[in-house]
């Protein structure tokens, strides 16, 4: 269970946030600017809090009263990011096991094979990430993220640089991801409708404060294909 | 008229000697500096940044007369080193080479800075998530994006090494067999009667080595380049 209650000044604009999730998909929903980015950054400890507390499963990451701060190399979060960011000096091989070999875990064939299969990048190792197409390049990156073992999966709008086309590519195995992996993830979008069809869960941000929380359907009134408006 | 004569040897020899020390002692520091400079803020940064550079815009010999006050066998830290560690400078080849070494410094530092500065810092965020410390996100992603640079940095400082006259000749004077470089060699032959054509052979021998750490410079880099960028 995700425990998050902190605070960040942002420039001119305070970050405020409360939240526990226990679903296994939690929708950070909002449109860009509202702090979602900055959000998940804190709980994966690429930002610090100015104050509050962050915990996975009772164990904290963050927690400024008490000078705690994990840095994010020790926190065991995997990230995906919008733009995927592979090693472009690693072929997708080196990419895929760079989590494992800096978490010194052991090398675990089947799971490997499974991420493969899962993400149908079998045809892809050899390469360079120069090499790969968009939604490629995502995939690898997503698998890249599963083998490090994460306790926790955070998607920063894994989808937001690729087209139609290429999001409905995706969504499959972003389906699948949900129902096999078995890890609990945070999913940032300003896509309701991708929300509907992935989340469990849904906590709205909207200039830095959560405007509403709970079920998928706290997304109606939400128009499905239009990005809310930001103040 | 190409015959070169023992002398002219040991005055070659010992140039790329007195270079090679030089910048492989240097680079090691170099790379620590450019990275701190690039990735690090810290009190009297500017200052540093400003010392670094001096050598580049101070007389030759001043640098070289300062070198003598530090490291000479009266020196502040030249009778500690010759007392506690043996270690002299003063008129020997290593002394060439701390000269050299220190003459090239900003040379070699500054294209190591500007690639690390190149390398996409979300590369770095990146690999932190997927549980690298920072030491092992510099070996394995910083150092890897940054190596044309590290290489060229390299080359100009071997480039400007072999040249350095100066600060040298002021250091540790010009005893042929022990301190006596190229430059200082020429200098001396074109002092003497008869040395014109001594000194020419030195010249070509010079322009000769310049050309082919330029050309080795540029095929790392298109190499490194290659590497790093798929194919």
């Amino acid at each position: 269970m995700l425990h998050v209650d902190v605070s960040k000044q942002l420039g001119q604009f305070l970050l405020e946030a409360s939240f526990k999730s226990e679903g296994r998909v939690t929708g950070l929903f909002g449109a860009s600017g509202a702090g979602k980015t900055s959000l998940i950054n804190m709980i994966a400890g690429l930002v610090r809090p100015d104050r509050g507390t962050i915990s996975i499963d009772g164990d904290t990451l963050d927690d400024t009263a008490a000078h705690i701060h994990v840095p994010a190399y020790r926190r065991r979060i995997g990230y995906v990011f919008q733009d995927a960011r592979l090693f472009p000096h690693l072929s997708v091989t080196d990419n895929l096991n760079y989590g494992r070999r800096m978490n010194r875990l052991a090398d675990d064939p089947p799971q490997r094979k499974r991420v493969v299969e899962l993400l149908d990048i079998g045809h892809l190792l050899e390469r360079r990430p120069g090499q790969l197409s968009g939604g490629e390049r995502q995939r690898v990156a997503f698998g890249r993220t599963l083998l490090s073992k994460p306790r926790l999966l955070l998607l920063d709008e894994p989808l937001g640089a690729l087209d139609e086309g290429r999001k409905l590519e995706i969504l499959p195995y972003l389906v699948r991801l949900r129902d096999e992996a078995g890890i609990p993830m945070v999913y940032v979008s300003h896509d309701a409708a991708e929300l509907r069809q992935l989340a469990t869960q849904i906590v709205m941000l909207r200039s830095g404060h959560i405007t509403a929380f709970g079920g998928v359907k706290v997304l109606t009134g939400a128009p499905s294909d239009a990005i809310p408006g930001r103040e | 008229m190409f015959d070169i004569s023992p002398t002219e040897w040991t005055a070659i020899e010992l140039s790329l000697r007195v270079a090679t020390v030089a910048t492989l002692v240097a680079t090691p520091i170099g790379i620590g500096v450019a990275w701190l400079l690039a990735r690090r803020d810290f009190w009297g940064k500017s200052l540093v940044d400003a010392l670094i550079y001096l050598p580049l815009v101070l007389p030759p010999v001043v640098t070289g007369y300062l070198l003598l006050l530090t490291f000479g066998r009266r020196g502040l830290v030249g009778a500690w080193l010759a007392d506690h560690l043996g270690i002299v400078f003063a008129f020997r080849w290593t002394g060439a080479a701390l000269a050299c070494g220190v003459m090239s410094f900003p040379l070699l530092v500054r294209p190591m800075r500007l690639s690390i500065e190149a390398v996409d810092r979300k590369l770095e965020q990146a690999a932190a998530t997927l549980g690298a410390a920072p030491w092992r996100v510099f070996l394995t992603v910083t150092l890897p994006l940054a190596l044309p640079g590290v290489l060229a940095g390299m080359v100009l400082g071997f480039a400007k090494a072999i040249g350095e006259f100066g600060a040298t000749i002021t250091f540790v004077s010009n005893i042929p067999g022990e301190t006596q470089t190229i430059s200082s060699a020429i200098y001396s032959l074109t002092q003497t009667p008869d040395g014109d054509a001594a000194a020419l052979r030195l010249v070509v021998v010079s322009i000769v080595l310049a050309t082919a750490a330029l050309v080795a410079s540029e095929l790392f880099a298109r190499r490194a380049t290659r590497r790093l960028h798929g194919n």
